[in-house]
């Protein structure tokens, strides 16, 4: 592996550089150009890709923990939603008397007649708070979790499987009314954010801008991370864990910081997700959901960090243009692409590039590119 | 108990009681129904008392004809029942047309009371058994009054029928309990200890109550301790049918997640197929009784409920066919890499639950019980049990039992084994290891359509079916421990029981939530789950 200090070849640096940078001209262009115009790209679209922006990230993160440690968690999904629930919790506050009913309570508290806040409301007006609250949540709940699981070397499928029964329980959980959080509707009907209307312009292009910022440096974090010594020894974990604690490592620490580093970044894609998608409920912690961001991962080309972006962009242009195209069609097309992906296309559409490059001449002979195990 | 207006109730069947041996009297004495075109609210009661004495058929014409407002009063003091346009005179059984100013005689909720426990008081005497049956079981709805036990004394006395005759020994005995005999209400309290149910706990607790001034309601002490015993009776006996109920819930519930788990324990647990379409291998296995039962009702309408006799080969069939399908060409190209068969099937699944939703339409499809099936049996006096739930707990104990033969005393099942254990050495000595793959998962696959007829007799059958077992049925196997079926059965009724314990202290979700954070917890301590395979190799 080419150990130089810079975390990318230069060609890549160039197309990261060009693709940031046509990302961040979309919001632009929807500023500069009116409605009609040839070059104007409309508030649907920029939302489109801020959503996609969101999954990317949460891919992003899966792909540390799958790619690079080989822990397949079907319950990312759960960190996604907490971290959504967590801004979702400041961004009913800053309804204030707006609601329906006009109380300070969010509608379904008065609907349920409460009377007051339940004490895990407390201090949610404050939007740093809340913003600790994304990363402290869900990166205790995968510590506790992860510390647990880790240490009972509870790995391969049975892993998968309970952090999937894990983020089922959650489901469960927040589908009840009493547990505080609107229940099987959730939250939703923000009105503002930060005293900016969160329909306004304006604020929806900082929050893409900042959902940009947030992916680039989570995806330059990430490289960072597994070009490290530390990443090293992550990819030790994956290929053969037995060996490396033979030579003398304890992996529990590295899997339980890379797991809940992933958990943590996962969280924030979801906090960014909500004020743009405007709505959170206990369906995004549904199982599916979480190997739907397995299948992002898996499509775009797992321990390729750069793949996930593109296999959560893919999945999710895809997705779009079918469901409204062919919306009956859908699932059997997803559900064709996790077939085939498994079974044809094991290094996603990343691995299909070298491939490729290996069968056309080139001056450059392709690098062998090494057989990932699970 | 001793207000005016019960007692007023109640007269009717004092008065029926009394004139029991007079039953054949036949036409109506037009002085009975005098009184009921008065104004006079007691002698009208006491004209419905006496009419239903009687106890003619006449009697209960006349009653019922009260009690629908097709009793009328003319000018000239005859009493008409009017119906469909004609009028018969009350007193002598002639037609007449309806004459011109016959008033509608008015029934108040008083007289109306006093018709309805008239007419259940005629009906206990009734010749059809299922009229008195259900005349017992209208009077078990109500408060039994003291005035009411010399009529239910009689009805005793004439009944024949050992089963009503139960229920209306115990009927006199709650009619006693408000008797001013004080020795009677003794035996009626020691009589109620052996049968009681809940329902008698106010009256009882009633008569151990303290009046303000501090003296008891009850007087005789004998009679309270009495009381006090029998309702402890009554609430223990409250308590061990809720425990009962309790443990075969607990049983049923588990039969269902071995059923749905069954299938899974040998693709998931025997061969290491992570199978996310398990569930719709379940639901395929509903989908085809719905269709076996929709052949049945259309070609062969007098054998409908026999659809289950079909359905059940047909399912196996079916799963089975889709199983072997799927393993040939997807998933014994995924074998080794378990991750990736995880995703795999569940792409499978996406597409299973798709197509039936093209086939057959998102929303549920109603599957029936057999006739044979529906209602339960009732034990212990108040705890019923539901045919269809006993019918799942006898029919996973067969599945379970069969797939016990087939693993362990066929030749099948020897290859099964073999390839399991040691995959090479049994390619080796001749065992067509791709040919018992395909079986293998064949056959779970079949045991999961099993299972998907069981589902149907339970609940809803619709496309999303499958996702509701997917994560129990993995929980099941994991907890029993891979590979075991005996930990895969131990791990289902274990399911099943704690489920059922929790939920009446902690609501259905909550105990499910309970649940799942208890294998999460207990999978630490036990990676290997209840019955771990002991071996040495490190991973």
């Amino acid at each position: 592996m080419n150990r130089s200090t810079s975390l990318f070849s230069r060609r890549a640096w160039v197309v990261l550089a060009a693709c940031t940078l046509v990302a961040a001209l979309l919001p632009v262009l929807h500023l500069a150009f009116p409605d009609g115009h040839p070059l104007h790209v409309s508030g649907y679209m920029l939302g489109l890709v801020g959503k996609f922006m969101c999954y990317a990230l949460a891919a992003l993160a899966l792909d540390l923990v799958w790619g690079y440690t080989g822990i397949l968690s079907l319950g990312h999904g759960l960190f996604f939603a907490l971290g959504a629930y967590a801004h979702g919790m400041y961004l009913m506050r800053a309804i204030g008397r707006d609601g329906s009913y006009g109380s300070v309570l969010p509608d379904f508290m008065v609907f349920l007649d409460w009377k007051d806040y339940p004490w895990y409301w407390a201090f949610t007006d404050h939007f740093w708070y809340c913003m600790l609250l994304v990363v402290l949540v869900p990166g205790l709940v995968a510590f506790v979790f992860g510390w647990f699981a880790f240490r009972s070397r509870i790995k391969g499928v049975y892993f998968s499987i309970i952090t999937q029964a894990l983020t089922y329980a959650a489901m469960l959980l927040f589908f009840r009314n009493d547990t505080g959080f609107g229940g099987n509707n959730g939250f939703t009907d923000f009105k503002r954010i930060l005293g900016h209307s969160i329909t306004d312009p304006g604020t929806r292009t900082t929050l893409y801008l900042a959902t940009l910022a947030l992916l680039v440096g989570a995806l330059l974090l990430c490289r960072w991370i597994v070009r490290s010594k530390l990443g090293r020894v992550l990819q030790g974990v994956r290929d053969a864990e037995s060996r490396l604690m033979f030579i003398g490592y304890d992996p529990l620490a590295f899997k339980l910081f890379v797991w809940t580093l992933s958990a943590v970044l996962c969280a924030i894609a979801g906090a960014l997700y909500v004020p743009q998608v405007g709505i959170i409920n206990p369906s995004e912690m549904s199982p599916a959901n979480s190997i739907e961001m397995v299948v992002w991962v898996a499509i775009g080309g797992r321990g390729t960090l750069v793949g996930p972006i593109v296999g959560a962009f893919a999945v999710n242009g895809l997705k779009s243009w079918f469901t409204a195209a062919f919306p009956d069609l859908w699932l059997f097309a997803l559900g064709l692409l996790f077939i085939l992906v498994t079974l044809f296309m094991r290094q996603g559409i990343l691995g299909v590039l070298p491939a490729i490059k290996r069968v056309l001449p080139r001056r450059r002979p392709a690098v062998a590119t090494t057989e990932e195990t699970v | 108990m001793n207000s005016f207006l019960t007692r007023i109730f109640a007269a009717p069947f004092a008065a029926l009681a009394l004139c029991l041996p007079l039953l054949a009297q036949a036409a109506i004495d037009p002085a009975l129904l005098q009184p009921l075109a008065g104004d006079d609210p007691d002698a009208r009661v006491d004209a419905v008392a006496r009419i239903a004495a009687t106890g003619s058929a006449d009697a209960r014409q006349v009653l019922q004809a009260l009690l629908d407002d097709e009793l009328v009063a003319t000018q000239a003091g005859q009493v008409l029942i009017v119906h469909d346009g004609q009028a018969i005179d009350a007193a002598t059984g002639k037609t007449l047309a309806v004459p011109d100013g016959a008033d509608g005689i008015v029934v108040n909720n008083r007289l109306r009371g006093a018709v309805q426990a008239a007419l259940s008081g005629l009906a206990l005497l009734a010749p059809a058994r299922e009229t008195r049956l259900s005349a017992v079981h209208a009077l078990q709805a109500q408060d039994p009054d003291p005035a009411q036990a010399p009529l239910l004394r009689q009805a005793l006395a004439h009944e024949t029928d050992a089963d009503i005759k139960l229920q209306l020994a115990q009927l006199v005995a709650r009619a006693d309990l408000g008797s001013l005999d004080p020795a009677r209400r003794l035996a009626a309290v020691t009589a109620l200890a052996d049968r009681g149910d809940a329902s008698l706990r106010p009256q009882l607790q009633a008569m151990l109550a303290q009046n303000p001034d501090g003296s008891f309601v009850e007087p005789d002490a004998a009679l309270r301790a009495a009381a006090g015993a029998t309702l402890r009776a009554i609430d223990q006996r409250a308590m061990r049918n809720d425990v009962i109920g309790n443990l075969f819930y607990g049983v049923s519930l588990g039969s269902v997640l071995l059923l749905a788990a069954l299938g899974l324990a040998i693709t998931f647990g025997l061969m290491g197929i992570i199978n996310m379409a398990h569930g719709e291998l379940l639901m395929i296995g509903a989908y085809t009784t719905y269709v076996c039962q929709s052949l049945f009702r259309h070609y062969l309408p007098g054998a409908a409920d026999w659809y289950l006799a079909a359905a059940l080969p047909a399912a196996f069939l079916v799963a089975f066919a889709v199983g072997v399908v799927l393993e040939r060409s997807v998933i014994r190209w995924l074998y080794g890499r378990p991750l990736e068969t995880l995703l795999a099937t569940w792409g499978i699944s996406l597409m299973l639950m798709q197509t039936v939703r093209t086939v057959f339409g998102a929303q549920n499809v109603e599957v029936a019980n057999p006739a044979f099936m529906s209602g339960g049996v009732t034990v212990l006096g108040s705890l019923v049990l539901p045919y269809n739930r006993i019918a799942i707990i006898v029919f996973a104990v067969i599945v379970v039992a069969a797939v016990w033969l087939v693993l362990n005393k066929t030749r099948l099942g020897l290859f099964v084994r073999a390839v399991m254990q040691n995959r090479r050495m049994a390619d080796c000595v001749g065992v067509p290891t791709g040919r018992i793959d395909m079986l293998t998962f064949g056959l779970g696959s079949g045991i999961a359509g099993l299972g998907g007829v069981a589902l149907s007799q339970l609940g809803n059958v619709g496309p999303d079916l499958g996702q509701a077992y997917i994560v129990d049925s993995f929980m099941v196997v994991v907890l029993g421990g891979v590979g075991q079926l005996a930990g895969t059965v131990l791990g289902a009724l274990g399911l099943g029981e704690i489920n059922k314990f929790l939920e009446p202290l902690a609501g259905a979700v909550m105990a499910k939530i309970c649940i799942l954070v208890f294998i999460i917890v207990f999978i630490q301590r036990r990676p290997q789950g209840l019955f771990a395979l002991k071996g040495r190799s490190v991973e």
